[in-house]
Parts: C-alpha cells; structure tokens; sequence
C-alpha cells in the first residue's frame, strides 16, 4: 500500500474535488539570460507561497497550450522565499516558447515532486558535487543549501564541467566559490577557446586534482546520462562506496505522480522514489544508465 | 453478503428495469467479435460470450479524457493571463454486466493505481459511478487464455454483483451493499436455498479441470525467472519480430500508461489538456531532452513490457501485472505470446544454469 501524498501545488478544489493534473498558475517575476542556451526564470506562486522543496526536486512546468516538462529547481531552500528560482535551456518546443516569455508572464506550476538529495544525511561530512553541464541548476540547489548552513558540512568540493567557455553556467557563482576558502572548486572545459586558461578535457579530468577522505565524504553526481559511468569509475577508485554515491535520473515525466509509466526504470518511477538515487540503489537497476 | 437467484428467463426484465436509472454496458455481438457497448435491448446482452477484444478498462480510463479546460487571454505565447479548471467526466452511474474475472483483475490493479500515492480524482469520481456484474467463467474463452495460470480464474472482492449459470438460473452473489439494493431493486431475484448452494457447488467444481496451464512455471516465479533472465537472448529475438506496433498494450486490462498532449482551438485562445493511452512499445515512450532514449531497441522494450506483466507491477502494487486474458496474444500480427515468452525463458534459463 502506498500512503497518499499531496504537494504544494495540489490545487483548490472544484465543486469539492482536486485534480492532480491541474497546474497552480504562477507568475514570471523576472527573466535574466544566462548563456545562450539558457535563461534563468524567477517564479511566484499565488500568494507568494512557499515552494517548500529539497535540493534534487523537480516541478512540472507548462503553458497551456503548448505542453508541460519536468525543470529541477535551481535555487535551494534556503533561498527561496516568495520566489524560487528555474535555469531552463532552450531544447523544443515548450522551451522554446518559455524562453519568449517576460516577467508578468504565467506559467503553470505543478509541485515540487519526487525525491531530492538527503541533504540532512550529508550534515559533518565532506560533500563532493561533479556537474556536467546543465545538471549545475539541480547541483546548484544543493551547493547554496550548504553555503548557507557551511558549519554543519566539512569540505565542499566542486567539480563542473562545460562543452565550452560559452556554455558556463552560473558564472558569479562560480566566480564567488572560486574566491571562498572554505568551497573547493575545478571548471574543465571539453572545447576551449583561444581565451580558456582553465583545464581542458571531460570532467573526469578534474579527479586526479582532489583527494578526498573516503571516510568523511559524499558525493552528489548531476549531468548528462553518458557521464555518470566515468564520473561513478572517479568516485569508486577514489575508494567511496556505491552507498555514498548519490546521482539523479532525468527521465522523460509526463504526470510527476506516479501514473503515466514515462519515467519507468525497471519497477521504480523516477518522479516518485527518484530522481535522486544512490549508486547503490541504481545498482538494482538494470537499464539506469 | 449473501446469495441470490434469478431464473434466465427473468434476467432481460432486469436489464430493461435497470435502463430507467443506468447505463447499462456489457458484451455484445459485433462483425469483428464481442465488445463492451451499451445494451438498450436486453437481447443484445451476449453473457455466453468467449473474449472482448477491448477489456472494459475502456469504462474506467477512456482512450481518451480531459483533464482541464484553459483559456489564455492574448494566446499561449503571450500568456499574460491563464485561467485552468478542472474537468471531471460527468459520467451516469454505469451498470457492466458480464465482466470476467480477469478483467475483473485488471480492474482491482486499476483501483490501487489510482487511488494510492497520488490520489487520481478524475479515475476515482468516475469508479464511484460503476457497478460491476460480473459472470463466472466456465469453460475457457479460447487457446489464448491462461488464467488459470496466472490465479485470475477466481473472482476477486471487486465486483458488485457476480453471476454463475446454474442450469435454468443465474446464481448471483453480492459483493457489496449498492450491489444487492440494485438486484433488489430492479430484479425478481430471491435468497438462494441450500439446494442452490450445492448445485453452484457441483457447477464450480467442474468447471475447474476445463482450463488448462500454459506456463511451464507458477506465477509466483515469474519474477525470478525474468530477474534471472534479464540478459537472455531470447529478448533479442523477440525485438527482431515485435512490429511495435502497441497493439498488445492497446488491448491489455492491466496496461495504463497514458501521454499528456494539449490541444487548442483555432482562436488560439482556448483548449484543453488530454490524456491519451499511450505505450511502451512505441519508439517515443522514453526518449529524454537531449535525445537520449532509454529503450531505443524493441528488445528493450518487448523486455520490458514482459517485466511489467510479470514482475515490476507486482513489485509495485502486489498485484498480477498480466491477468492471461490472452488478448495480446490474439492481438499481436507476429505471435508473440506471454506464455510462449515465458516458457522459452524458463528454457533458457534451464539450459543455462544446467538444471
């Protein structure tokens, strides 16, 4: 028996109903471009209410009319107030149109949904976050969580990877972290440009730079499938274990609650028991990577 | 609850009667086989009927459904204002007569599917309005069956209403309180006696060597031979022939995948999101942003229905994936069959292992 779940978006009732399918309609409040690809979208609920998610949660976003995708959520709790934070790439045709839209704009809003990073798990241990591309906005819910509660973790460690210096996310933040003594952080980049000084190569590149207690540490995967397989290798021979190793599973949701079969890996749903699972877990997993 | 009677010939009054207060759905003859439609003339009503080519799921998740109706002011690429609202199918309290106990198997995974977690109102306003009469299965539909196989020959605690020929009568068990007020109400039935008793006895207890077993294997192993057999080759055979054409899942009592797709009318204005039935044999199904599909090959993805049926749902929700209506297998162009999955993997499996 699974136990019955709301979410804050399960919307007012109609004639003494609720439909879990029904987007809460929200309001773009700001639009700020981050690369070329990608545009950062604050958003407010009705009211100003709460998103009330954890780092690795996602919410269903749409335009009535065009469709609905799952978006993780860029800004961490400890960030979001009336407003949460969305990085959303330009990648078809519901993005496409997103990437149009200007604050005042509406957009549906349906969660926040599934399972995030045990951030309450990670307290007093050295956390190590490896990013690839557009998995720095979830791993960035993550890495600010920690930033604003830094006594109750050990070291932060940060590795990102880009296709290209023009793909680079985030880069105040980046440029923020690199200048903190307590956050430990290495950008590689697969294309450099005349300009690149930085370090060349896939991101698996960047583990022969950090050492690591294995006793002490956790680390926090979030990027394209194809690079889970090397960057899981790096962490394995850095002697963690698969118990350690958290990673979230993008898959294609269509509901978020648990119905639509779209985010089936083998018994489990994403939307539901993941995205975020330990290596440990995906292990049982046949077809997860 | 207890145990009614109502002679044959007294049935047709009791669909007539249940017309001025229901919809009353349930087998009939059609040009290309027996279908659930809607019985206006008891007549049509076919209780002897072997197999429907859709299931009734048809009644509880439609081909096709609103989920809510929008409306935006300037167009959906300038929504300045949305305005959404729920739609919940007003269906008539629906009266399904003849359901068999697979399909009535299908039903129950249904309710937990929609009714845990995530509480699906629009499936659960419309499951409120259903009766379900069922009829008891005595011989075999055809070859395709393998109920028995699969402990679905057994009416589960679902039904409103069951019936079981008994000679001249129908025995008519109740199954809940709105159950019996409909059969007496708009029935002549009366308390069975205890001769009806052994006579529906006598009736169960032979029909029950009339079904044969398919499977090579009991239900219960199902999901270990599929765990074992995860790598088997047999996958890559059967992704050879499979025309993924969906059929096998469009047909199937415990398939409930849908997609999600927004429609808009020529105003650009208003519209409205729908779910449709989707499935997992199709290319699509999960295909990510980015591009990456998470099963590309149709080996992929045969294997993974076979999963579904008979070892992830299970694992889910505690109940039977695969119901052995046999109507994939009467479905699929290429014969590809459960039982014939099955039984080649318990093969392998057996080679493999040196059993």
């Amino acid at each position: 028996m699974i136990p019955n779940l709301t979410t804050t978006t399960t919307p007012r009732a109609y004639n003494g109903h609720t439909s879990i399918y029904l987007p809460t309609i929200a309001t773009i409040e700001d639009v700020h471009d981050e690369t070329a690809l990608e545009k950062i979208y604050t958003i407010r609920l009705p009211g100003g209410q709460n998103l009330g998610h954890t780092p690795g949660q996602f919410v269903m976003v749409s335009i009535p009319g065009v469709g609905e995708a799952p978006i993780s959520v860029m800004s961490s709790p400890s960030r979001t107030g009336q407003t949460f934070k969305l990085c959303i790439r330009n990648a078809g045709d519901l993005t496409g149109i997103i990437h149009k839209l200007k604050p005042g704009d509406k957009v549906g809003i349906r969660g926040p949904f599934g399972r995030g990073f045990p951030v309450d798990h990670y307290r007093g241990r050295d956390v190590l976050i490896a990013a690839g591309g557009l998995g720095l906005a979830p791993a960035r819910s993550l890495i600010d969580e920690i930033l604003d509660n830094r006594a109750n973790f050990g070291r932060l460690i940060i590795l990102y990877g880009a296709r290209s210096p023009a793909e680079i996310l985030f880069r105040d933040a980046l440029a923020e972290w690199a200048e903190r003594e307590d956050v430990e952080s290495l950008i590689t980049v697969d294309r450099p440009d005349e300009a690149w000084l930085g370090h060349v190569g896939v991101i698996t590149r960047l583990f022969e730079h950090i050492q690591v207690n294995p006793y002490h540490t956790v680390a926090v995967t979030v990027g394209p499938p194809v690079m889970y397989r090397f960057v899981v290798m790096e962490l394995l021979g850095k002697g963690l274990t698969p118990e350690q190793i958290w990673m979230s599973f993008e898959r294609r949701m269509k509901c978020g609650v648990g119905k639509c079969g779209h985010c089936q890996v083998n018994h489990r749903y994403s939307c539901q028991d993941g995205p975020a699972w330990t290596y440990a877990e995906a292990l049982a997993f046949e077809e997860a990577l | 609850m207890s145990l009614y009677i109502l002679s044959k010939e007294k049935l047709p009054a009791f669909v007539q009667a249940l017309q001025a207060g229901f919809r009353v759905v349930g087998p009939v003859r059609t040009p290309t086989g027996f279908a659930f439609e809607d019985i206006t003339q008891a007549d049509q009503l076919q209780l002897d009927y072997n197999t429907t080519i859709l299931p009734p799921k048809k009644y509880f998740l439609p081909q096709r459904e609103t989920l809510f109706k929008f409306h935006t002011e300037n167009g959906s690429d300038n929504p300045r204002t949305v305005d959404v609202e729920p739609v919940f199918q007003d269906v008539q309290p629906t009266v399904i007569f003849g359901v068999h106990t697979c399909d009535m198997n299908g039903i129950m995974l249904y309710d937990k599917v929609f009714s845990e977690g995530f509480r699906d109102e629009h499936y659960m306003l419309r499951r409120e309005k259903m009766y379900i009469v069922g009829i008891e299965c005595l011989h075999p539909c055809d070859e395709a069956s393998f109920c028995k196989d699969m402990g679905t020959l057994t009416a589960p605690p679902i039904y409103d209403l069951h019936m079981t020929e008994v000679d001249d009568d129908y025995l008519i068990d109740t199954g809940s309180e709105k159950g019996e007020r409909l059969l007496l109400n708009y029935s002549e039935a009366k308390m069975a006696t205890t001769d009806h008793m052994q006579r529906l006895g006598r009736v169960l207890s032979a029909k029950w060597p009339r079904f044969r077993m398919r499977l090579k294997m009991s239900k219960d192993q199902t999901p270990s031979l599929l765990t074992l057999g995860y790598g088997a080759h047999i996958w890559e055979e059967l992704g050879e022939r499979c025309l993924a054409c969906g059929s096998c899942t469009n047909v199937c009592p415990t398939c409930f995948c849908f997609d999600v797709q927004d429609e808009l009318e020529i105003t650009m204005q208003d519209g409205q999101r729908v779910r449709v039935w989707d499935s997992c044999q199709l290319h699509e199904f999960a295909l990510v942003a980015g591009g990456h599909n998470f099963r590309a090959s149709k080996a992929s993805r045969v294997r993974h229905r076979l999963m579904r049926k008979g070892k992830y749902i299970k694992q889910v929700h505690g109940l039977t994936g695969c119901t052995g209506c046999g109507r994939c297998e009467r479905a699929c162009l290429v014969d590809i069959t459960i039982p014939g999955t099955l039984n080649a993997l318990h093969d392998e499996m057996k080679v493999e292992s040196g059993v």
